[in-house]
């Protein structure tokens, strides 16, 4: 008997591998290995034909703080994040209260506000393109009926990075929508009928009742939105690829810059580490913050 | 009082409706209409259909469709493969280190393949898949996301199915083909819309990996087409951008309920 549950056992562990092992390999072909080689191309420097590339250790990083532009790339994607992942939270939740509540054309609504995140970011930009073209585009002939002065919102270093943000907050928000729509249908209409009868007012139970139980809801988007302000760069080859004078451009997009446009793979390297640490961090706020606070439910 | 803010609060619900499309609503207006008529707004402008044949004419479009197509189809493939064998053996086999190696595929949820493009793109040239199709799918292959999904899937299903097709001298292969997949049919279908869309929209990587017409998806075809020194005008740009969205916005528009569906079923872990 003992010896057939030996047997059993070995032949789950057999097969659990072998399941695993397809999977496994790809894994670590594009997923594990190269985390590891990105980490490890950080510390040398750039082969040449002449001059073979030698262990550094630190100095790609030190040359990486020493350069300007990695400076305001960081201070860019900063504010990309502090704006769009707080705005198209707050959008969101207010499109899921809307397409939630009793309101006419309540279908139509709840198709507009989700649309933008089927199309592809590159579509995207392409029709956000005809909103900003300087004269011609739409924002500037509406610009145009009160009297105002043509804008060129993607030329010009003020405006850039946040013509960028507002396609992001665009194409996000309608996503993050459908969650909370989720959630909302899962709160029970006896805390409404209850809120009713206490003669609470429809803004104290939404504030009251109705924010407090999207809580998990929202940290789980948050940390979406948080990946989504490393990831979301596409719309950036099209509308400003980065400029005018770095103004707009984003950590990733310096990345692929720097591999594929100056081939300098060890500053690309050490950029993707300091990347993969912040990502670290998100990750340990899904586990460590979300994580208990589902289970404590 | 009430009746007064809540009909506020639905006009202001409709207007951010109609803001959140009009970007969408320009570029059909753009695209059927000639350029000078288009940013002119001259509503009464004759429509046309000029802009697409110009578009059509100007890239191989066919072939970007094909090989979008192509791609979505081998990457799902692989998807289906891999994380059914991967999300059957975390979900109901027992074996020793287990745990540890899903914590290890937990971890690709954070490392981004977008964040990996340097290694990847050296890993897919030492692989000889370098401006191929199979080269543009292949990391997407083994998703975290999906083995993690399946293995929710399969988790759920009664452990008494399984023990009765073992009774029935059915195969552990065999049981996870005739038992467990049939019944996350749901899943797989959720899974399909989503990878189907991710994969139909990406842009940077297949940028990277391509190199030729022959394995261009739409979004990189559609990126040189429309950028600024090929000298096309906004109304046929519109034009192609519609025609590349047209299929998977269709498709949304229609089976718009299985979508949402979609997204939520994979979005809630």
């Amino acid at each position: 008997m003992a010896k057939g549950i030996n047997i059993e056992r070995r032949r789950q562990a057999i097969y659990g591998w072998l399941l695993l092992f397809p999977a496994g390999v790809l894994l670590s072909l594009f997923a594990f290995y190269p985390t590891i080689a990105t980490f490890w191309a950080s510390l040398f420097s750039r082969g040449t034909r002449r001059r073979p590339s030698e262990f550094l250790g630190t100095e790609n990083y030190a040359a990486l703080f020493n350069d300007p532009t990695f400076w305001t790339v960081v201070q860019n994607n900063l504010l990309y994040a502090a704006v769009t992942v707080p705005v198209s939270i707050g959008i969101a939740l207010a499109m899921a209260l809307w397409a939630n509540s009793k309101i006419p054309a309540r279908g139509f609504v709840r198709t507009a506000y989700f649309t933008p995140t089927v199309l592809p970011m590159i579509a995207a930009a392409n029709l956000w393109l005809f909103f900003y073209t300087p004269g011609l585009g739409v924002l500037d002939q509406i610009g145009g009926l009160f009297g105002l002065e043509s804008v060129n919102w993607l030329g010009r270093p003020e405006t850039a990075l946040w013509a960028i943000i507002i396609v992001t907050i665009w194409k996000e928000a309608g996503f993050f929508m459908i969650f909370y729509l989720a959630a909302l249908q899962t709160i029970p209409e006896d805390l409404r009928e209850a809120a009713d009868i206490e003669g609470a007012s429809r803004w104290t139970y939404t504030r009251r009742i109705v924010l407090p139980l999207l809580m998990p809801t929202t940290l789980f988007i948050m940390v979406n939105a948080m990946i989504n302000s490393v990831k979301l760069i596409d719309h950036l080859f099209i509308l400003t690829k980065g400029g005018p004078n770095d103004a707009s451009k984003l950590i990733l997009y310096y990345i692929w810059e720097m591999a594929f446009a100056f081939f300098d793979a060890p500053s690309a390297a050490a950029m993707t580490v300091l990347i993969l640490l912040v990502l670290c961090i998100v990750a340990s706020i899904q586990f460590f913050l979300i994580d208990r606070r589902t289970h404590y439910q | 009082m009430s009746r007064i803010v809540r009909n506020a609060e639905a006009t202001v619900a409709i207007v951010l409706a109609v803001v959140w499309i009009s970007p969408l609503l320009f570029a059909f207006w753009a695209a059927f209409h000639s350029t000078s008529d288009a940013i002119n707004f001259n509503l009464l402008a004759p429509w046309t259909l000029d802009n697409f044949r110009i578009a059509w004419a100007g890239a191989p479009w066919l072939r970007y469709f094909l090989n979008t197509f192509i791609l979505v189809t081998i990457v799902l493939a692989g998807q289906f493969v891999l994380t059914t064998l991967a999300g059957f053996a975390f979900a109901q086999l027992r074996f020793p280190g287990k745990d540890v190696v899903f914590i290890l595929v937990l971890m690709q949820l954070f490392i981004l393949p977008e964040v990996l493009i340097v290694e990847n793109y050296a890993m897919v040239s030492r692989l000889g898949l370098f401006d191929t199709i199979l080269g543009v799918g292949m990391p997407y292959m083994a998703s975290a996301f999906g083995i993690f999904l399946m293995r929710q899937a399969f988790k759920s299903v009664p452990i008494e199915l399984h023990e009765a097709a073992k009774i029935e001298g059915c195969s552990l292969l065999g049981i996870l083909w005739r038992v467990y997949v049939p019944l996350a049919r749901p899943t797989y279908l959720a899974y399909a819309l989503v990878s189907v869309s991710t994969h139909w929209n990406n842009f940077l990587w297949p940028l990277i990996v391509t190199n030729s017409a022959d394995t261009r998806p739409l979004t990189v075809g559609l990126s040189i087409f429309g950028a600024p020194e090929s000298g096309v005008n906004i109304s046929v740009i519109s034009a192609a951008t519609l025609m590349t969205v047209a299929p998977l916005l269709i498709a949304f528009l229609v089976f718009q309920r299985q979508f949402v569906q979609a997204f939520l079923r994979t979005g809630i872990k």
